[in-house]
């Protein structure tokens, strides 16, 4: 019987038999692919350091995911790009300024990514199970270690080979420390400053200065359908609504709230950060209440709290709260809300 | 105005054109039929030939053994050779009856009402109890039953169910175009045993000249209309076809009557027509055997016993490396370990799949939470959970989260990027609780 000379190779397993084509890794790759207009304007603003810290924290994550696999005998999962979608957002999120010798501070992008990986991720079970972004551990650990390394901002050369840059405040310290008009002043006018904000030719972490590159980033993993509108709508809305009714001392609705969208790490959280889909809820109701609590509590730590910035804590704090509201939120199951519609005859 | 549909959903490559072309035809006569007195979801036949005895075509060879059953008929005319037990395509063990073919083709006797539709309901509905008519979608539950529902729940509307939302299946969709007047008839048939004065017909738009044929056919019918829905799968399932084509939800754990509908598939409308008419029993079903592994992918009147492995033959056999034989489509049919199972009256397809494109079992990650699962879920439910809590082995929370709303479309496992086997999973959590 010819037809029938299969019959024992036959593979047997539970339906469905066909399946789409996107994978894990494919994901994880776009998201790299999405980061790299903010990664090369970071270049291009802060020189080959933003170049070497970043590539720092990109190889560490992925040897250090690699050999904590192999010690804890799982299969090593490298090729699946999470492990490097972590480092480059790590060393999106520091400031350029690290790579010196004297201080030396190199060693503090490898802790960060060991803490990121190895620690928030690995040790929580890897991929899925993490509860807190691992970049954004790594950023915070670093942050709360070393304060005053990581609070070095280099002045946006864009001459690509400066080793020696000079040090300068972020446009959100100059708000907090000196007010608005002071942060007019530093610019020139306020057109000056709103373009400086978001072309990225300002002080900041790596890849997070230039609004305009993270925005093509985003709307590309939007129109790719890798995220939803859901979390950066209601992140960046609730952030704008707040500065405008409050950011404005002793005056309500006279805040501006595009120097807000477009400056310290709104972006790049709102859009690559927040997004994060082990972190964030996913059921996109939750979502939106998700997003809306990351941007009042930045904002309310940008305004309120001792530090200028607020999009890490926000982000960190909501992660906890992320299985809760999915489960809050929770969709309806077919059916269960009574529908009996006549049928017109 | 979009086309009617549901909430969710998925958009699979739909594979229709290898075999949408091909005209049923009818296979050879098989030599050996082994029938399954357990084909239909419900009570199991009890035999009531023997070994030794002569069988017409047509005549009963099991009888119903309850209220939810229907009796099995043979499909040639022969010799019973055997009654024992013989593997079905779900891979379970069935008492059968085996016949051998005398090639005679000689029939039983069958009772001709020209003026079927003049009869009482009573006697309509007794016609279709006894030709042994179960639903043809693939869930083969027994259409006299359907018929028959309690007081307490008025049937108001008919859905012929012509969606055939499974990707690469054709059977239906070849019904529509050969036979369209039987099908409308089959639906009458059904309007006037539940008097009711609404029917329609619901196919998915990927198939236009079947909506045109069957419109054409419907012309004239008063209270019959026939609606072109979204291409979504599983358009095709009884509550999201009812939600689309009446927008009723049936509730959680309801049926279709709780809404008063009934739904019918389009080739159990063409089987009711036929017992109806000529008092045939349901003996042969359109079976569309596909695939990127077939030679010839076609639609064949297969008789309920033949072998799978015979209508694969008929098809040319084989290409070279196959590595999976579903019986039923992709999204919801059982893989085959055996090709030596017969056909039932529920064998919608054979889909035979090459080995690129098969994905082994083992080669999954972990949930990433990306939540695509829960947009596609049309049942509403959290894929991803049910999943996660039927790993961990915590069935009971399983349970909280509606596992057995869960009617294992596959959907979820289809856009899952980490390749989960949430059906496996979720199958495994329903047998270790109770609903
Ligand atoms: S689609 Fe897969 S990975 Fe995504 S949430 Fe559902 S189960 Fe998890
Ligand atoms: S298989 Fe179940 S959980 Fe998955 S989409 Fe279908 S109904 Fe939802």
């Amino acid at each position: 019987m010819e037809a029938t000379k299969k019959e024992h190779e036959l593979i047997v397993s539970v339906s469905p038999h066909v399946k789409s084509e996107e994978t894990t890794s494919r994901i994880m790759w776009t998201v790299s692919l999405a980061l790299l207009p903010a990664f090369l304007s970071g270049v291009y603003f802060f020189g080959l350091k933003a170049l070497f810290i970043t590539a720092l924290c990109v190889v560490s994550a992925v040897v250090f995911e690699h050999f904590y696999l192999k010690l804890v005998n799982k299969k090593s999962v490298v090729g699946d790009g999470s492990g490097f979608l972590t480092g480059l957002l790590l060393g999106m999120n520091l400031p350029a300024s690290l790579w010196s010798f004297s201080p030396f501070t190199v060693h503090v992008p490898i802790i960060a990514t060991f803490v990121a990986v190895v620690i928030t991720k690995q040790l929580f079970g890897g991929l899925g199970y993490n509860v807190f972004n691992p970049a954004l551990i790594g950023r915070a650990f670093a942050l709360i270690s070393w304060p005053r390394a990581m609070t070095i901002w280099m002045t946006p050369t864009a001459s690509f080979l400066t080793m020696d840059a000079k040090t300068t405040a972020t446009p959100l310290g100059i708000l907090k420390e000196a007010g608005m008009s002071e942060l007019i002043k530093v610019f020139g006018d306020k057109v000056s400053l709103y373009e400086h904000l978001l072309t990225g030719n300002r002080a900041g972490s790596i890849g997070e200065t230039s609004a305009i590159a993270l925005l093509i980033g985003g709307l590309f993993l939007l129109y790719k359908k890798y995220i939803t509108w859901h979390i950066p709508v209601s992140f960046l809305g609730t952030a704008a609504l707040i500065a405008w009714v409050f950011g404005q001392k002793g005056a309500l609705f006279a805040g501006d709230p595009l120097i807000h969208l477009f400056s310290g790490g709104m972006m790049l959280g709102a859009l690559f950060m927040a997004t994060d889909y082990v972190t964030s809820p996913s059921v996109r109701k939750a979502q939106l209440i998700f997003g809306a609590g990351c941007g009042a509590l930045t904002m309310l730590i940008r305004l309120k709290g001792g530090f200028p910035e607020g999009v890490m804590f926000a982000i960190l704090i909501m992660n906890c709260f992320a299985p809760l509201l999915d489960r809050g939120f929770r969709s309806k199951v077919f059916g269960a809300v009574k529908t009996v519609k006549e049928i017109k005859k | 105005m979009g086309l009617a549909t549901f909430k969710g959903g998925i958009h699979p490559p739909d594979k229709k054109i290898l075999s949408a072309s091909s005209p049923i035809t009818a296979t050879k006569p098989p030599k050996i039929i082994v029938i399954p007195l357990s084909q239909h979801a419900g009570a199991p036949c009890k035999p009531v030939v023997s070994i030794g005895q002569e069988v017409k075509k047509g005549e009963m060879v099991g009888e119903p053994g309850g209220f939810v059953s229907a009796p099995v008929h043979s499909s040639v005319s022969g010799k019973v050779i055997a009654i024992a037990e013989f593997q079905n395509a779900m891979g379970r063990m069935v008492n059968s009856v085996v016949i051998e073919n005398d090639l005679k083709e000689e029939w039983t006797a069958l009772k001709d009402s020209p003026d079927y539709m003049n009869l009482p309901a009573a006697e309509l509905k007794e016609k279709i109890k006894a030709a042994g008519i179960v639903g043809l979608g693939g869930a083969a539950f027994p259409t006299s039953v359907k018929l028959s529902p309690p007081k307490e729940k008025p049937i108001d509307v008919v859905i012929i169910n012509g969606a055939e939302c499974e990707p690469y299946l054709t059977a239906d969709y070849r019904l529509m175009i050969e036979k369209p007047k039987d099908i409308i008839e089959g639906l009458k048939i059904l309007m006037k045993i539940l008097g009711v004065s609404k029917g329609f017909v619901g196919i998915e738009n990927n198939k236009p000249d079947a909506v045109r044929k069957m419109q054409e056919a419907a012309k004239g019918a008063s209270g019959i209309e026939v609606l072109a829905l979204e291409v979504k799968y599983p358009q095709g399932a009884e509550k999201m076809l009812i939600r689309a084509v009446a927008g009723r939800e049936v509730p959680p754990r309801g049926l279709p009557m709780d809404v008063g509908a009934v739904v019918q598939n389009v080739g159990t409308a063409l089987s009711i027509f036929e017992a109806a008419r000529y008092g045939k029993p349901l003996i042969e079903r359109v079976v569309t055997v596909t695939g990127e592994g077939i030679k010839e992918p076609k639609n064949l009147m297969a008789r309920v016993g033949t072998k799978i492995s015979e209508l694969i033959e008929e098809c040319g056999g084989f290409r070279d490396d196959v590595a999976k034989v579903v019986a039923g489509g992709p999204m919801m049919g059982f893989a085959l370990s055996s090709l030596d199972v017969p056909v039932t009256k529920g064998t919608s397809g054979v889909l035979v799949l090459p080995e690129e494109g098969v994905m082994h079992a083992e080669d999954y990650g972990p949930c990433i939470r990306c939540g695509r699962c829960i947009d596609v879920c049309a049942m509403g439910l959290m894929p991803s959970m049910l999943s996660i809590l039927s790993e961990k082995g915590m069935y009971e929370e399983a349970k909280e989260y509606n596992l057995f709303d869960c009617f294992e479309c596959g959907s979820c496992a289809f856009v899952c990027p980490s390749k989960r086997p949430i059906v496996q999973l979720v199958r495994l959590a329903k047998s270790m609780v109770k609903p």
